[in-house]
């Protein structure tokens, strides 16, 4: 059975580059930022690519944000995925208003599948997938994952790690837990959010990124889908942490023990 | 797209404004994703196997080539109907720098994408490009390029290796042995230069499989270890008279043409790499302490990381400058027309001469970069645990292969003056004129609140330096002046050192606007680190023309000339130094 699968790309900051806090504490400096898609996002492209080389199907890329998140959405088009949905929208997100936006997606889009990245890695929330299940009713399988190792031969012919039953009505997802992994069987629709050791994302080839060009991207303004576009959590100040104050050497236990207890505090 | 289309050479007679380059800045959405592309692929699959590599794995390079293939990096060049993309000079060059951090798989890359596709590309027949291009563009194939012989090196013509056309007129009989080719140990497909009848220089196409081809052992290398280098020897190797490349007679034409591009390629390949070794030497220089401080906050680490940023700003807006010459002139040539590729030849051989300068000044570029790298480094960089040891082993064959740096240097003044002749370039008028100039007292003085006022005005200068000695030069010698190495390669240093800092001043004055205000500075710095130290080359190498060329008078009139022509205002040159430096060192890498 053919599938259907949307997933998110999302842009955000990359972490090679310096991340510093505004002096005015609204935002990070962004001069000699760069920007790329966040990588959990990624590998959730990277698995609803080998979910339709599989089964059939098609893969819809969707970002919320400016202009400038086409070019994530260019990124993962040109990794394979069929066309682009961007919901234009300039404001503050939360993950209340990201999961509302695509609820609006699904609705116009119907996917059998929603993939997301367990998290964005700009401020790290780890919410919008979960709360978009939520507001479906749909099942929920997050931190999708794998038994099989990176360097397994499975990841090697590049098999998802999803398996879907025969008739198509369920999926089996591997996700990790603390201590181990486990598998949920859920029944489709669902809402899959992914995690690092899922699959090693592919990179765009040439060929690739050439016929990006002629993908379609429909542009969505936000305030076209009938959602509050308000977030409920603002961002009130950003600062650098503290730095860190340097060790100092003991030369003993007990010397140890006596600054822990009247220097530091802690016993 | 330039607002004007340079000829070859004009730069020194002719001033360029900022829209008259192409820059690494504008690049498309596309163009990057290519270079992203490839870092990915050198960071995934070439980095982690780089010791394997070293080590001459059988099979392995031939593999990471059919990666290559898969990931689109070898179709760059390649027509369409053939499976590839024909995408612009400038595509290919970013992708070969990105690729240039491939340590000496950089070199198979370049060997097999460059001078091993190339001649197919240009000069094959529809039938030798079904055959052989397709495979070679998905890196089923890997391909190499035999023009070396054990006593034709620089004299590229001299081979030895003949060729013998068969009773039956079917078959070329190869003869001789070629040496220190490049992915020779797995290549498939090896673009081959014989004479026929020991006269007609002509290139074939011949395949591994051929009876009478045989490979010899990997040669024990200085550097680029990880690279095939081996001689391939034909003892009675019948090639099929369909593989003739080209037209009988005509095989140095194929050579030369394709060696720009590889030259090119280099430059580019060259700047990859130097980035790669900068980003090791400043990451250590923060790293490492001593005297209880990082060695990163004194003025002697600094003053190298900022003299090395500057000339890699400088590579870089050079080979990319090209890119945009030669793909603006190849944009003129009508495509699917009987006489495109013949155009297409021309139009590159049009930029040879910056060919030549590209691929000097960017592996001197990289050979100062990985000296420094080193010397950061302290004892550690002596040690092989430590990568600045392979990056200054791995750059020195950049100044050999691809025609030598003299060659190249020679090859510079060489090519300027027999067009100067044929009447191509005005260069005699331009000469009067400088010295014409020389006779009479300065009026233009430009306005120094200008951006950049104190380079415009040095840049001039320059050109008129290069004019005004390379006349006394063809005064003194005429024709001769073919025969006198130590006056032309004086004069190349001249020519290239102008065409590098032109192109570094104007890809930042295209640039500053768009940048932001701590960019912008950083970039007007760069300019003004390598404007300082190419002038004083640029001096140093006209004062030595100088005395090579004349004497009495004209000596004295000649170096009074240099002196005011190569006179440079560097106000506040060491904190612009300090500024790269720091740039270099808050990013830990090439911050520009």
């Amino acid at each position: 059975m053919p599938l259907k699968l949307l997933v998110t790309v999302k842009r955000v900051e990359d972490p090679e580059s310096r991340i510093r806090a505004r002096p005015d504490g609204t935002g990070i400096v962004t001069d000699g930022v760069n920007y790329k898609m966040n990588p959990f996002d990624e590998i959730a492209v990277e698995e609803a690519l080998r979910l339709k080389e599989k089964h059939g199907g098609e893969v819809v890329v969707a970002s919320i944000g400016g202009a400038a998140a086409m070019v994530e959405l260019r990124a993962a088009l040109a990794m394979g995925a069929d066309r682009g949905l961007l919901v234009r929208h300039d404001g503050a997100l939360d993950p209340g208003v990201g999961s509302a936006l695509l609820q609006a997606l699904v609705a116009q889009e119907r996917p059998d599948l929603v993939l997301l990245g367990k998290q964005a890695i700009d401020d790290d929330q780890n919410q919008t997938g979960q709360m978009l299940a939520a507001r479906l009713g749909w099942p929920q399988a997050t931190f999708a994952s794998k038994k099989e190792s990176l360097e397994s031969e499975a990841e090697q012919k590049k098999q998802p790690g999803v398996v879907l039953a025969a008739d198509g009505g369920r999926a089996l997802v591997v996700r990790e837990v603390d201590g181990g992994v486990e598998t949920l069987d859920v029944a489709l629709p669902a809402v899959v959010t992914v995690d690092l050791r899922l699959n090693k994302p592919r990179f765009a080839s040439l060929p690739g990124i050439m016929k990006a060009k002629k993908k379609e991207v429909r542009e969505i303004p936000a305030a076209s889908l009938g959602v509050e576009l308000a977030p409920a959590v603002v961002v009130r100040r950003l600062f650098d942490p503290p730095r860190r104050q340097a060790g100092v050497k003991v030369a003993d236990v007990a010397e140890l023990w006596t600054r822990l207890h009247a220097e530091a505090k802690v016993l | 797209m330039a607002a004007r289309l340079f000829k070859g050479a004009e730069y020194l007679i002719t001033e360029a404004t900022k829209d008259d380059v192409f820059t690494p800045e504008d690049f498309t959405e596309e163009q990057r994703q290519i270079a992203h592309t490839a870092d990915q692929f050198v960071r995934d699959d070439v980095t982690p196997v780089l010791d394997r590599l070293e080590h001459q794995e059988p099979g392995l390079s031939a593999a990471l080539m059919r990666k290559a293939g898969e990931a689109g990096l070898l179709m760059i060049d390649a027509p369409e109907a053939y499976g590839g993309l024909a995408l612009d000079k400038a595509t290919s060059m970013l992708a070969a720098e990105r690729m240039g951090a491939a340590g000496a798989f950089s070199v198979s890359y370049a060997a097999h994408s460059g001078i091993g596709t190339l001649p197919l590309v240009y000069y094959g027949t529809e039938a030798q490009k079904d055959r052989y291009l397709s495979k070679l563009v998905t890196g089923e194939w890997s391909a190499a390029y035999c023009l070396t012989e054990p006593e034709a090196g620089s004299d590229a013509l001299g081979g030895k290796t003949t060729a013998t056309l068969t009773p039956d007129g079917k078959h070329y009989v190869l003869d001789g042995t070629k040496q220190f080719i490049t992915n020779g140990s797995f290549a498939d497909l090896f673009t081959v230069f014989a004479r026929i009848d020991k006269k007609h220089f002509t290139a074939f196409l011949v395949e591994r499989s051929t009876p009478g081809l045989t490979v010899g052992p990997e040669e024990k290398k200085l550097g680029i270890k990880g690279s095939s280098t081996t001689s391939v020897i034909f003892e009675g190797a019948q090639v099929p008279v369909e593989n003739v490349l080209g037209e009988i007679g005509k095989g140095h034409k194929i050579a030369f043409n394709v060696l720009n591009v590889g030259r090119f390629k280099l430059g580019a390949a060259v700047t990859g790499a130097a980035k790669l070794a900068f980003r090791t030497g400043a990451a250590y220089a923060n790293a490492r302490k001593q005297f209880g401080v990082p060695i990163a906050r004194f003025g002697a680490i600094q003053e190298k990381l900022a003299d090395l940023t500057a000339g890699i700003f400088a590579a870089e807006s050079l080979v990319y400058r090209l890119a945009g010459l030669i793909d603006d002139r190849l944009a003129t040539i009508p495509k699917d027309t009987a006489g495109y590729y013949e155009a297409y030849q021309q139009g590159i051989e049009e930029y040879a001469i910056e060919c030549a300068i590209a691929k000097v000044f960017c592996s001197e570029v990289l050979a100062d970069v990985v000296d420094e790298v080193v010397q950061i480094h302290g004892g550690y960089g002596f040690i092989q645990e430590y990568p600045a040891e392979k990056y200054y082993r791995d750059e020195r064959i950049n100044r050999i292969f691809e025609g030598t740096n003299e060659i190249n240097r020679l090859l510079v003044p060489g090519t300027i003056l027999r067009r100067a002749m044929k009447g191509e370039l005005p260069l005699q008028r331009e000469a009067m004129k400088a010295l014409e100039g020389l006779m009479t007292p300065s009026l233009d003085e430009l306005d120094p609140s200008l951006p950049f006022a104190a380079e415009r005005a040095v840049l001039g200068g320059l050109k008129k330096t290069f004019l005004v000695v390379s006349g006394a030069a063809v005064q003194r010698y005429a024709e001769g002046l073919k025969d006198e190495q130590e006056v032309l390669l004086a004069l190349a240093d001249v020519a290239i050192q102008i065409f590098a800092i032109e192109s570094a001043l104007l890809r930042a004055e295209k640039i500053s606007p768009r940048l932001t205000e701590s960019l912008r500075a950083d970039a007007a710095a760069a300019v003004k680190v390598h404007t300082f130290a190419a002038v004083e080359k640029i001096a140093a190498a006209a004062r030595r023309a100088a005395f090579y060329v004349a004497e009495g008078d004209t000596l004295t009139v000649l170096l009074g000339g240099i002196r005011r022509y190569t006179k440079y205002d560097a106000t506040g040159l060491l904190p612009a130094k300090r500024r790269l430096a720091a740039a270099a060192l808050e990013s830990e890498r090439y911050p520009l």
